[in-house]
């Protein structure tokens, strides 16, 4: 009956119809639209390297200069300030909330006690909650103690924003553990002090550190918290970054993003090949 | 909730206080604490410089009535949704596209690289970019598109760009993880069925990846919502959202139970979504807990 259109329009059959569509996933729509966000995902960070590269101050291209990384090296005083301070703050907080962290998540996973829900209720809240609301509740907290806001401050806050991926880190870690692991080494005589730092914190090693090192990373990148919590004299860098570009474009900063783009990759690469290495052993 | 059940074996000492002990201790003095205190100022009256008086009173709440902040709220609000779709609406190709790739692990550092650069340098390049003097202009100038600068920044579409820019990351990479569960033998058996492409994403695809999308809904649509740094440096006076209110109200105003009312408003809204995401996902568990037991009809999924 419709032999017409059986000419006109390629056969349909199943085989067909797969093979066509096998075939036609040159560009489709989704690649489409990652291959655009993508872009969009990268323009912003091409624009900071090209003008960190720029002689003017202004975004016009003059010509290439290495101008502002000499004046980001050798000329930005206050700023090397605020970096240190920024690694003090998550370096200690990190510690602390990897020290802590990793004890909670070893008693949860472990133990059965009255607490229990509670810890796990409680680490999960401060992931979810927006920054704002952990900054605020910080400082009107801050202000009812009379602490005094700064750097002891800024390390309460880092701390209590850094514990929850700690502890959930080294607590995905703990659920893929080898339990026989532990009824060997009570078997064989060990202590409880034993079986932690002889069995159960070699084996989450891996989660440890990654906790610790994601723990650094936020407290290296956090600004709305910071910004409620600090006082005079604790600037951090995001600190620095905000009020330099509060009222506009400054060009030390263009510099200062590409390193520290930079440093991120290099961290994370050698993060990587360090996990890697450990995950091996 | 995760079920990990404690595996201490039968008459050991229970040391599982000693060992949550300090995150319990931690928790409770630097972030129950505070949220207390902050419901406990939210129903006192305002102390004349900062601060509160030990007086009951719902001024705050009352405020919270009051036409300017209700429009606040209402702009946050819409602010929120609007970013949120356009986020979830990019981030559901990029998350199936990656999730039907063969270079994943490519594709997945593709979309966090950027992610790992600094939040507020993020938000300065785009300063850079779309400000009067920015590369945009620059470049729309050279073409000679535009003699005079057109200002992109500071307005409304500005901040709705940014948030979208900063927020597609917490989509992307739950929605690829759910994808990447997904059976696509589904859609084949769809278009096999006649359905069109369109047809194989709506009705199968989306369905099945329900919790996931919620979650990326929810993990845009709560930071979003709390915003504050984006609002203060690419938007205008129009573009306020409630973290620059609770701000200003804390800092500036210094009407301490108002900031905790708005707070305590933005904490109930996140508290609540993530309620129901976690129903959602605990439904989702039985169901494939239930088709698991039902695997031998020859129908298999549902409907």
């Amino acid at each position: 009956m419709s032999g017409f259109v059986l000419i006109r329009k390629p056969p349909t059959g199943e085989a067909a119809r797969h093979a066509r569509r096998a075939n036609a996933k040159r560009f489709s729509f989704s690649q489409t639209v990652f291959v655009a966000t993508t872009v969009f995902l990268f323009m912003p960070l091409f624009v900071l390297v090209l003008y960190s590269f720029n002689a003017s101050k202004g975004m016009g291209w003059t010509h290439f200069s290495l101008v502002w990384y000499e004046k980001l090296f050798f000329d930005s005083a206050d700023l090397w300030h605020a970096f240190g301070n920024s690694a003090l703050i998550a370096f200690t907080s990190a510690a602390t909330a990897t020290f802590i962290g990793t004890l909670g998540a070893i008693g949860v996973n472990w133990y059965k006690f009255r607490l229990r829900a509670y810890v796990q209720a409680i680490t999960f809240l401060p992931m979810i909650l927006p920054e704002i609301i952990i900054g605020v509740s910080l400082l009107v907290f801050f202000a009812g103690v009379k602490l005094k806001l700064g750097l002891v401050t800024i390390f309460i806050a880092h701390t209590t924003f850094n514990l929850p991926f700690v502890f959930l880190m080294v607590m995905a870690r703990l659920d893929e553990f080898d339990y026989s692991i532990i009824e060997a080494a009570r078997d064989l005589g060990a202590n409880e002090k034993q079986t932690l730092l002889r069995v159960i914190v070699p084996v989450c090693m891996p989660g440890i550190v990654s906790g610790f090192l994601t723990a650094v990373t936020l407290s290296l990148e956090d600004f709305v918290i910071t910004f409620f919590v600090s006082g005079p004299g604790s600037t951090t860098l995001p600190l620095y970054v905000y009020s330099a570009i509060r009222f506009g474009v400054s060009p030390v900063i263009n510099s200062l993003s590409v390193v520290m783009i930079l440093g991120t990759v290099v961290l994370t690469y050698s993060l990587r090949n360090f996990l890697k290495y450990i995950a091996a052993k | 909730m995760k079920e990990s059940p404690p595996k201490s074996a039968r008459g050991r000492p229970n040391y599982g206080t000693r060992y949550a002990g300090p995150t319990a201790l931690w928790f409770t003095l630097f972030f129950a604490t505070p949220l207390v205190i902050i419901v406990l100022y939210s129903f006192l009256k305002k102390g004349l410089y900062g601060g509160v008086q030990p007086i009951w009173s719902l001024d705050a709440y009352r405020s919270l009535a009051n036409p300017t902040f209700a429009a606040v709220a209402l702009k946050t609000l819409a602010t929120s949704v609007i970013a949120t779709a356009i986020t979830i609406a990019l981030a559901l190709p990029c998350g199936y596209f990656m999730a039907r790739s063969r270079n994943q692990t490519f594709l997945l550092l593709l979309v966090i690289i950027p992610f790992w650069t600094n939040f507020l340098i993020r938000v300065y390049a785009w300063m850079a970019i779309l400000g009067n003097n920015g590369f945009l202009n620059e470049v729309l100038h050279r073409l000679g598109f535009v003699k005079e600068y057109v200002q992109f920044l500071y307005n409304q579409e500005a901040v709705v760009l940014v948030l979208v820019y900063m927020y597609l990351p917490y989509a992307i990479l739950p929605l690829f993880s759910t994808i990447d569960k997904f059976d696509f033998s589904l859609l084949e058996a769809a278009r096999d069925l006649g359905a069109t492409k369109l047809q194989s994403m709506t009705k199968v695809l989306i369905p099945n990846i329900k919790s996931g999308v919620f979650t990326a809904v929810l993990f845009t649509f709560i930071p979003i919502f709390g915003a504050y740094a984006v609002p203060l440096l690419v938007g205008g006076k129009d573009s306020y959202m409630l973290g620059n209110v609770i701000a200003d109200q804390l800092t500036k105003t210094r009407n301490w139970p108002l900031a905790s009312a708005i707070s305590m408003m933005i904490t109930v809204v996140t508290t609540a979504g993530v309620m129901v995401m976690m129903n959602l996902q605990k439904r989702d568990a039985q169901r494939l807990a239930e088709e698991k037991l039902s695997t031998g009809d020859a129908g298999g999924g549902e409907q």
